[in-house]
């Protein structure tokens, strides 16, 4: 319906360079997509922005956990997760550009909005644990490697799920903008940068199609491979 | 050999749960303790349990090694039956020995689906073949076969005499008969209180 309505809007207005048909969009990315330099483009950009999410999605687990069992961690981590969060993405990425330059621009971009993400809910689901099951554990003498694997990471799953869900999405899009600001060689943000010096609708709507695409593709598959192997685990 | 209570006070806050309370429990058998609802049976569970400290007072001959049936299940809900149980047991427990246990109270046709999906009763014994598996030398039972039919809870009462038999074995219950049907020593607490010692029947 939406692209129907689209298609009807530009012929309407019959300026490709304002709004471009989604036929022109389609014709365009099956022609970038016959291209070596294309493909170049979207592993540059997925793997940075990737790396980035993994490595937060780590850090930010294990700062969670080590923020949940020593207090004083938390209370010294709050401010400069505020920082993160509160700080304007353009701020971060100028900075990154003048310490380490613009070739692992998207990794450290896509790093710092998932690290809060994924710190501040799986510290959530790790507080919210039941301290009567603390108790049981006590009592019946439970290793720390039991409770990890049979309280903790249960209690975390729906909390970590949706922090991944919202995470992807932000990684891509910070991410992208940063590659946009700081065009490293051979990034999808290079190629955005270029549709806008040459004005080529068609290119910025295919390419944003595609960032869009990886973005859907990448978190749609990651969540159900989590829910796969949360599952696995609690098929003992 | 005996587990020796001594003038435990506890109080929460304004409440005293427990006021200046003494008791002997004979180390290898089975106790009931009974009394009117509200007189700290339960904490009194809870301190010799060692989850909780006393105001005042001692507990002496308190063996290490303890397992119980808490009030509530207390289950990792998103895990099978075997899966709960094996999480307190030692390694030399086999799964076999689990399985058979939980089929020896009825749960043979749900021994691999998650606690959250079972009936409250299949969730009780789940808890009580926990408690006895566990490696202790002590078992407190808060309530055990509360939520269980007549008939179940024969079986039940039957598998737990035969799996702590030379174990100590502290139950709380307000049930009378279930006591008595248990053949058991019986400690009545009073409501908050008594001056003087008390020993089971």
């Amino acid at each position: 319906m939406a692209i129907v309505l689209w298609q009807m809007a530009a012929l309407a207005l019959g300026r490709s360079l304002l709004l471009v048909s989604p036929l022109d969009v389609v014709i365009r990315l099956a022609r970038l997509s016959s291209t070596g330099s294309f493909w170049a483009s979207v592993a540059f950009s997925f793997f940075r922005i990737c790396l980035g999410f993994l490595a937060a999605l780590s850090a930010g687990m294990v700062l969670a956990f080590l923020a949940a069992r020593v207090k004083t961690i938390e209370i010294m981590l709050w401010p400069y997760m505020a920082a993160v969060k509160a700080t304007p993405v353009a701020s971060f990425i100028i900075l990154c550009l003048i310490w380490i330059g613009s070739g692992g621009l998207s990794v450290f971009i896509s790093f710092l909005m998932v690290l809060p993400i994924i710190y501040t809910n799986v510290l959530q689901g790790l507080h919210s644990f039941d301290p009567k099951m603390e108790e049981m554990a006590t009592l019946f003498g439970v290793t720390p490697l039991r409770r990890l694997y049979y309280f903790h990471i249960p209690q975390i799953r729906p909390f970590l799920l949706s922090a991944c869900g919202v995470a992807i999405g932000l990684s891509w899009k910070a991410g992208i903008a940063a590659e946009v600001i700081g065009i490293p060689s051979g990034s999808i943000g290079e190629r955005l940068y270029e549709a806008k010096i040459y004005f080529s609708s068609a290119d910025l709507f295919a390419w944003t199609a595609v960032v869009v695409l990886l973005s859907i593709g990448f978190e749609k598959m990651f969540v159900a491979l989590m829910k796969r192997s949360f599952d696995q685990m609690e098929k003992i | 050999m005996e587990i020796r209570v001594e003038n435990i006070r506890k109080r929460f806050g304004e409440k005293i749960a427990i006021d200046c309370f003494s008791a002997v429990f004979p180390v290898g058998g089975t106790t009931c303790i009974m009394g009117p609802s509200g007189c700290g049976k339960t904490t009194l569970l809870r301190l010799m349990m060692g989850l909780i400290e006393p105001d005042e007072g001692t507990i002496i001959g308190m063996p290490e090694r303890k397992s119980a049936v808490f009030q509530e299940d207390r289950l990792c809900e998103n895990f099978s039956s075997v899966a709960n149980v094996r999480l307190v047991c030692d390694p030399h427990v086999t799964r076999e020995e689990i399985i058979g246990n939980l089929s020896e109270i009825g749960l043979g046709e749900s021994l691999f689906a998650p606690v959250h999906s079972l009936s409250g009763g299949m969730r009780r014994r789940v808890a009580i073949v926990r408690a006895i598996l566990a490696e202790s030398d002590i078992v407190f039972m808060d309530e055990p076969y509360k939520g269980l039919d007549a008939a179940l809870k024969k079986q039940v009462v039957s598998y737990v005499q035969e799996h702590t038999r030379g174990k100590t074995v502290l139950i709380v219950t307000h049930d009378e008969k279930e006591a008595h049907d248990l053949g058991c020593g019986i400690l009545l607490m009073p409501a908050n209180g008594p001056e003087e010692d008390k020993a089971p029947d």
